[in-house]
């Protein structure tokens, strides 16, 4: 066998295996992002999607945190305007999760046959968050 | 002064626009007037901007709040340090620095540049006038950091909190150097290219800037792992967040090349694959601005939604469509010198390196695009986090570490079995030996000892390297061991800096394995509680909660919460960390309230204490401890690296320096006998 044949053999079984680990780490690792709409019509269609891992980006509404008094555990309610799922979620949360009126979350977990959400892990990105508030005020 | 600034983008607008236009006609071909006029307006440009950034920086200075940005990213109470680093803190000033950098080192590439590749002069400051030129358009027409208000706040709003933090100072600087030094290669790319100068003539020209970029983005993604460490809160240093992943994209690309690069050098091979990796890692760098400002992917060091992203994504695929196209025509004229021989060669491990680190680049970047690709293909958005990254890139990382040890060792052209026996035994059997005293120590888990193995055989490499340059050095001169090593450095600096850089890689590589043995527990603790966290090197740490603290500082009220920490039952004395509201001088809250957590670092591990708040107002406290096996290596494994690559690139060394009559041919040749010579 010539060097070059040997080479592109070598080279073949790194492109293979760069391919078959993406290709596995997307099947075995990926999780449906979705909103509040988007996962009530998925679990009507198809009701596997109940107690699945996947992650729900929407706003909290606002009044809804109720915090457990050693801070451990709080719950709220989330929606993006037509519908709204009840978030649990036992740990500390991120800084960014205020009681403000217009913070987006992330929250990862599995929504339960009962219709609770239940998180173990809440991202928040305060709409505000790195840009002026002065906008609005501009001529 | 807003007036004064935005006169001076106006001048550099024009000023980048002409030298693009004479440059790209050509019509500067004998005519030297022309081709002078070409790099005056490249200096001129440089000297708009930095008079257009002095006066952004006076408006910030003087506490201008009719100015947006100065009212947005300022206040009174600001200490002065984050007044001068509030320039680059919001996207308009970034913006601004970028600019005002890339035209210096475009200037600085019009006068270093050696005379012998004055030819490719001009299309270089044809194709870095034509990038200052889209920024400044962006400035002008979508993010003007001058832009002024109707009215004059009483105080602005003043830095968001996380970003007042030393680190913060010169992390984005330091990507920003990075990132904004890769336009320079990419010109050389599309210069040589166009002028059909194909000859490894602007490869040296560029030698210097690939090695500058590369390191400016090394030392920029390990500050902002740091600044992540201390100042997010979360307990680690890489998320694999799109903004972080962006960052790694073209320094992986840019490693590749400059290991391919020395293939070209050495034996005019590779030519098409080096000129494509320059052109990829520039529009992977333009890609990683966009992700970072358009607001696509939600990050948490990105910058909020603009319509600035739309400026990005139309630039990106101007200069993919314009690059690519230029590539494809010049291809039959970059065809390589010479073919492989054998894949037992330092090529072929060059080869490999090469397609391994486009290999992460690219799963890097699939798994960052993967939300958008899912959803444009599939319908609904999948994401993958970092269980995925892990997933594809340790073992890939795994394979690159163990080309790090092949690599220096195996030969130009063909490996002979005596060349492999001389070069292999030692570094392989250190490996082994690595492997079997873990495993005999009780290390069962496979990645581990596989990560650990393999370090201790490229760390085998590299010493044995160092050490028989320096036997042949006291063999040919009868110098002592220190003073050997010093010349033997300082005589070959591109070589050994580089093997400084690998055990800067590998330093890396082991701290990162210390994070799979990292231990979190979260506590609610009244006054005077204890809680016990034994870490994964067996000591047990007693944390009792000594109280909390309220008081005001500067520009922020803190309420500070105290641990006594007992290791093995020795006091280790007290460590805070404090929730802080900032305030502005009125004392209204600015920004929501942020946290500093309390570090406890030695070789073997950090304690990681981070206060989440009171019970009720109470002086009960909730904690969360983390400890974090050998992160203080991770930061000594970039401080190796950056010095590795300092001594890469410090001028004057290298063999080509070596002066006439201090060339030592016996030296050279014994070190050509025992294979460590390139």
């Amino acid at each position: 066998m010539k060097a070059g044949h040997k080479f592109l053999l070598g080279a073949g079984v790194i492109v293979a295996s760069v391919v078959v680990l993406i290709a596995q780490g997307v099947k075995e690792t990926g999780v449906y992002f979705l909103t509040p709409t988007e996962l009530a019509a998925k679990t009507s269609a198809d009701p596997s999607f109940y107690d699945m891992g996947l992650k729900m980006g929407a706003k909290v509404v606002p009044g809804s945190i109720r915090r457990a008094p050693d801070n451990r555990q709080i719950d709220f309610e989330v929606s993006d305007g037509l519908r709204s799922y009840p978030v649990t979620y036992r740990g500390l949360v991120p800084d960014t999760f205020t009681d403000a009126n217009d913070i987006e979350v992330i929250v990862e977990g599995r929504l339960g046959r009962d219709g609770v959400f239940r998180a173990t892990e809440v991202l928040a990105k305060c709409g505000s968050r790195y840009e002026a508030v002065y906008d609005e005020a501009k001529a | 002064m807003t007036l004064l600034g935005e006169f001076c983008l106006w001048v550099a607008l024009l000023l980048s626009l002409w030298a693009t236009a004479v440059a790209f006609s050509g019509r500067w071909k004998g005519r030297p007037d022309l081709s002078a006029s070409v790099s005056g307006a490249v200096y001129g440009t440089f000297g708009a901007l930095a008079v257009a950034t002095l006066a952004l920086w006076k408006g910030l200075a003087s506490h201008d709040f009719n100015i947006e940005y100065v009212a947005a990213y300022t206040s009174r109470n600001l200490p002065t340090g984050y007044i001068v680093s509030a320039l680059w803190a919001g996207q308009k000033g970034s913006l601004l620095f970028w600019a005002v950098v890339l035209s210096l080192f475009a200037a600085l590439a019009q006068l270093l540049t050696s005379r012998r590749h004055a030819h490719l002069l001009p299309y270089v400051a044809g194709v870095t006038s034509a990038v200052t030129a889209f920024f400044v358009c962006t400035m002008l027409f979508a993010a003007n950091p001058f832009e002024r208000m109707a009215f004059t706040p009483a105080d602005g709003r003043g830095l968001n909190p996380q970003l007042q933090n030393p680190g913060m100072m010169i992390h984005p600087p330091m990507l920003y150097l990075g990132y904004i030094s890769l336009t320079i290669p990419f010109a050389f790319a599309i210069a040589a290219l166009l002028s059909r100068s194909l000859d490894t003539g602007w490869i040296h020209a560029i030698r210097k800037w690939t090695l500058v970029s590369w390191l400016f983005l090394a030392i920029g993604i390990t500050l902002g792992m740091w600044w992540a460490y201390v100042e997010l809160g979360w307990g680690g240093y890489w998320a694999w967040d799109p903004v972080e992943n962006a960052s790694l994209l073209p320094w992986l690309t840019m490693t590749a090349f400059l290991h391919s690069v020395m293939i070209q050098e050495k034996r005019g091979m590779l030519k098409r694959w080096n000129l494509g990796l320059i052109i990829g890692t520039f529009l992977l760098s333009i890609f990683g601005t966009f992700i970072t400002r358009s607001g696509v992917i939600a990050s948490v060091h990105s910058f909020t939604q603009s319509n600035v992203g739309y400026f990005f994504l139309g630039f990106l695929v101007v200069c993919c469509i314009l690059s690519f196209t230029l590539l494809y025509t010049r291809w039959p004229s970059l065809k390589a010198d010479v073919q492989l021989e054998s894949v037992l060669s330092r090529e072929a491990a060059f080869l490999f390196n090469n397609l391994l680190l486009v290999g992460i680049a690219f799963s890097v970047l699939w798994g960052t695009l993967f939300p958008i690709l899912s959803e444009l293909v599939r319908g609904s958005k999948i994401t993958v986090g970092p269980p995925f990254f892990n997933r594809v890139n340790v073992p890939l990382g795994l394979l690159l570490l163990g080309l790090t040890g092949i690599g220096p060792l195996i030969a130009w052209r063909k490996a002979s079995p005596a060349n492999l026996r001389r070069q292999f035994t030692w570094p392989v059997a250190a490996g082994i030996v690595t492997a079997l005293v873990l495993f005999a120590i009780g290390a069962r888990d496979l990645y581990a000892l596989t990560a650990l193995g393999l370090a201790g055989f490229v760390a085998g490499t590299i010493l044995q390297e160092f050490y028989r340059g320096m036997r042949a050095r006291r063999r040919m001169h009868g110098e002592s061991a220190a003073v050997a090593l010093a010349r033997l450095v300082a005589r070959n600096r591109r070589r050994y800096g580089g093997y400084l850089v690998h055990a800067g890689v590998l330093i890396y590589f082991v701290a990162f394995s210390g994070m799979a043995f990292r231990r979190e527990m979260e506590a609610t603790l009244k006054p005077g509680e204890s809680v016990t966290l034994a870490s994964p090197f067996g000591h047990t740490y007693t944390l009792t909660h000594v109280g909390i603290s309220q008081f005001e500082a500067l520009n922020r009220i803190v309420s500070a919460a105290t641990v006594s920490v007992a290791k093995d039952g020795r006091s280790q004395g007290l460590i805070t960390s404090e929730k802080r509201q900032h305030v502005d001088s009125f004392r209204r809250p600015t920004f929501e309230p942020s946290t500093e957590v309390g570090i406890r670092s030695n070789l073997q591990e950090d304690l990681y204490i981070t206060y989440a708040g009171s019970v009720g107002g109470t002086e009960e406290a909730v904690y969360r401890f983390t400890i974090n096996p050998l992160v203080w290596w991770v930061w000594f494994g970039g401080f190796v690296l950056a010095l590795g690559g300092l001594i890469t690139m410090w001028p004057g060394g290298g063999a080509a320096l070596v002066s006439p009559r201090r060339v030592e041919p016996g030296y050279q040749a014994s070190l050509a006998a025992t294979g460590a010579a390139e």
